[in-house]
């Protein structure tokens, strides 16, 4: 299990994150979702082990990971960045070997495994191609087979995980919900998978767990259902929403209410509002 | 936990995308004329012998390859030699103590600058770096500078006691100073800022410039001479003495490069990926920043200022053998060496019996070869069609 203890994580006298915790298990895909500087990105930082934080612990398995050496924590947790440039004209195959830098297995055995990443996540046809010359869509699909090399087979160290961080932002619909199946797929292998996703519809037909942040804290944490109400999705990304039944998937499904009805929302805070002081004179 | 990859069901993208089996056997790079990485290395060094010996024999008094092959064999203690006759004599005493020391300092500042280069272009990401971004030229040339102009003001004993070496100590000490006072500024706590390190670069390559300016501004005409022919760079101060110094330091620094090569491809996609890949960024970077000094040092030292074989040697090796620094590294040691000890042999004998500076020579050839490579790849004006990434 990977676990966060009370992270919190300051710039300056600004706090990105206050005292959040939260846990992964091996085996299931945790979505963290927020507006845009919510902290996000801090806490895969933390989670991966780049940022340190000034008071809290990043737990995987019962040892604190910066006490772990550099190489056996890559060989069980692997990051997608949300952006990656790379200038040299390696080709998709040398970018993808990349990702068995940390193990010490045999040349033969790490074409093997980065053929079968890149078969899967459908990059195994550029194979020869030199990376620069890519789309960005399909740049951010050989760094997912790049990430899958590095820690998909089961090496003796422990459970893995794997950090995606906003893995759909270039891609296309198709190709959005591919690398969420293979995410999937990876936690149905027994990977603990935490992905930073923005669009709340993909969390929630992909996601075993969904965990919303606020100004650098986890607002709420649970299953889609539980999460995804529209007081919560208010509350965090500031803007009406209604969460209706997804007409295919059994979760829900949030669509934006568009702004005219600002005024009913308003009017509706205002009843609350009434009803609240109501309740304080009656009693 | 331990389920197997090969249950993945992932392939649920099936209509759109190519049969992924097209051409599995020929994912690894292919190498010009058929050969694997081994192979380049070997025709590389089998280069170099040739131009060795070819170098070793060009001069005012020419040694034909065989007996340079015979004398050296002999040396070695294979073979009796050439017929001990007076000009067999001759050939080897030119040979041994004048041409050889040459050839191998040749060698060595070729490998050592091509290696740094290669090394600084992994660091900073970039195929256009060059070891004097870190200061460890200018800090060279500001050291000999002031050796030049104000040595004979030292007390006599020190000057007695380094003599002729006290040039290139003088340079040695001044490029690691300035590389150290560059490493410094863009260290905080543990973490190197490689972009800091870039403009703390620059500003000190300006600062030693204003430093060499000065003295040109107080130094007479026979440093002035000096001066200006050892930032043109030059071969000539070869000895086995001067080997012997320099090789040293080279040679360790290219010796522990090669472990370094997979960390500096994980390097290329980034300090943050690579740590996410194991890699001590930290140990890494200083490491590059030591080895390099000390190989651009060394050799700047007792060479002068050699420019252009740092940044294309490196440059033409990705070019045509792709960035991994498993043969980027190696490969760039053996082309600088045959490069440079090529351009010596022109140097010496282009305008016999004098000299043309081997800097003059490098940047000559180095420049517009460089910008025939940028203009291809680019297809550009006068590039050919279809550019090199299709050649």
């Amino acid at each position: 299990m990977l676990e966060l203890r009370n992270i919190t994580y300051r710039v300056g006298d600004k706090a990105l994150l206050d005292s959040v915790s939260l846990e992964i298990h091996p085996g299931e895909v945790v979505a963290i979702v927020g507006a845009n500087g919510a902290g996000k990105t801090t806490l895969t930082n933390i989670l991966s082990g780049k940022k340190t934080p000034q008071s809290g612990e990043v737990i995987l398995d019962g040892d604190p990971i910066e006490s772990l050496p550099a190489n056996s924590l890559a060989r069980r947790r692997a990051v997608l960045p949300q952006f990656s440039n790379l200038s040299f004209a390696f080709t998709v195959f040398e970018v993808v070997l990349l990702g068995r830098t940390p193990h010490q297995t045999s040349a033969s055995v790490d074409a093997d495994i980065c053929l079968e990443a890149m078969r899967v996540t459908g990059v195994a046809h550029l194979a020869s191609r030199e990376y620069p010359t890519l789309s960005g869509g399909e740049q951010q699909r050989v760094h997912l087979a790049r990430a899958l090399a590095q820690i998909w087979h089961p090496n003796g160290d422990g459970d893995r995980y794997l950090f995606l961080d906003e893995p759909t932002a270039s891609l296309d619909l198709a190709h959005q919900h591919h690398v969420l199946h293979i995410a999937r797929d990876c936690a149905k292998l027994g990977l603990g998978v935490m992905a930073v996703l923005h669009d709340l519809n993909l969390a929630a037909e992909h996601a075993d767990r969904i965990a919303i942040m606020r100004q650098g804290t986890i607002a709420a944490v649970g299953s889609p259902d539980d999460v995804l109400t529209s007081e919560n999705i208010e509350a965090a990304f500031d803007i009406s929403v209604m969460v209706t039944q997804h007409p295919h998937a059994a979760c829900p499904l949030v669509v934006a209410v568009p702004e005219e009805d600002i005024d009913l929302r308003l009017a509706r805070e205002e009843q609350a509002l009434h009803e609240t002081i109501q309740q304080l004179l009656n009693e | 936990m331990n389920g197997s990859p090969s249950s993945l069901s992932a392939l649920r993208l099936g209509r759109s995308q190519p049969t992924a089996s097209t051409q599995e056997a020929s994912v690894e790079r292919r190498y010009p004329l058929g050969l694997n990485a081994t192979g380049i290395l070997g025709l590389l060094g089998f280069l170099l012998l040739i131009v060795s010996v070819f170098a070793a024999g060009a001069g005012a008094l020419s040694i034909p390859p065989a007996d340079v092959v015979a004398i050296l064999a002999s040396k070695l203690g294979l073979g009796s030699g050439p017929s001990p006759d007076s000009r067999a004599l001759q050939y080897e005493m030119v040979l041994t103590g004048i041409r050889l020391p040459r050839v191998v300092l040749g060698i060595i500042a070729g490998a050592g600058l091509s290696v740094a280069g290669a090394l600084m272009q992994g660091l900073f990401r970039n195929p256009l770096a060059d070891p004097a971004l870190i200061g460890v030229s200018s800090g060279a040339s500001f050291g000999a500078s002031l050796m030049i102009v104000l040595g004979s003001l030292l007390p006599g004993f020190l000057a007695s006691a380094f003599g002729s070496f006290s040039i290139a100590l003088s340079a040695f000490v001044g490029g690691l100073v300035v590389t150290w006072i560059v490493y410094r500024i863009a260290t905080h706590g543990t973490q190197t800022s490689v972009a800091t390190m870039l403009l703390a670069g620059i500003a000190l390559n300006a600062l030693c410039g204003a430093g060499t300016g000065t003295l040109i501004l107080f130094s007479n005409d026979n440093q002035l001479r000096d001066l200006t022919f050892w930032s043109l760079g030059s071969l000539g101060a070869a000895t086995w003495a001067t080997v012997l110094v320099v090789a040293p330091l080279t040679l360790l620094a290219i010796a522990l490069t090669p472990r370094m090569a997979r960390a500096l491809n994980a390097m290329l996609l980034g300090e943050s990926e690579a740590q996410a890949l194991g890699i001590h960024t930290e140990r890494l970077k200083k490491s590059v920043i030591v080895l390099s000094a000390l190989a651009v040092g060394a050799t700047t030292a007792v060479t002068g200022l050699i420019g252009f074989v740092g940044l294309v040697v490196p440059h033409l090796i990705r070019l045509m053998f792709g960035p991994d620094h498993r043969l980027l590294l190696p490969a760039s040691a053996l082309l600088g060496a045959i490069l440079l000890v090529a351009a010596d042999v022109l140097s010496r004998t282009l305008l016999a019996p004098s000299e043309i500076p081997i800097g003059i020579l490098t940047a000559l050839a180095g420049a517009p070869f460089f910008l025939w490579l940028l203009l291809r790849s680019q297809g550009g004006a006068w590039g050919a069609k279809g550019g090199l990434k299709d050649a």
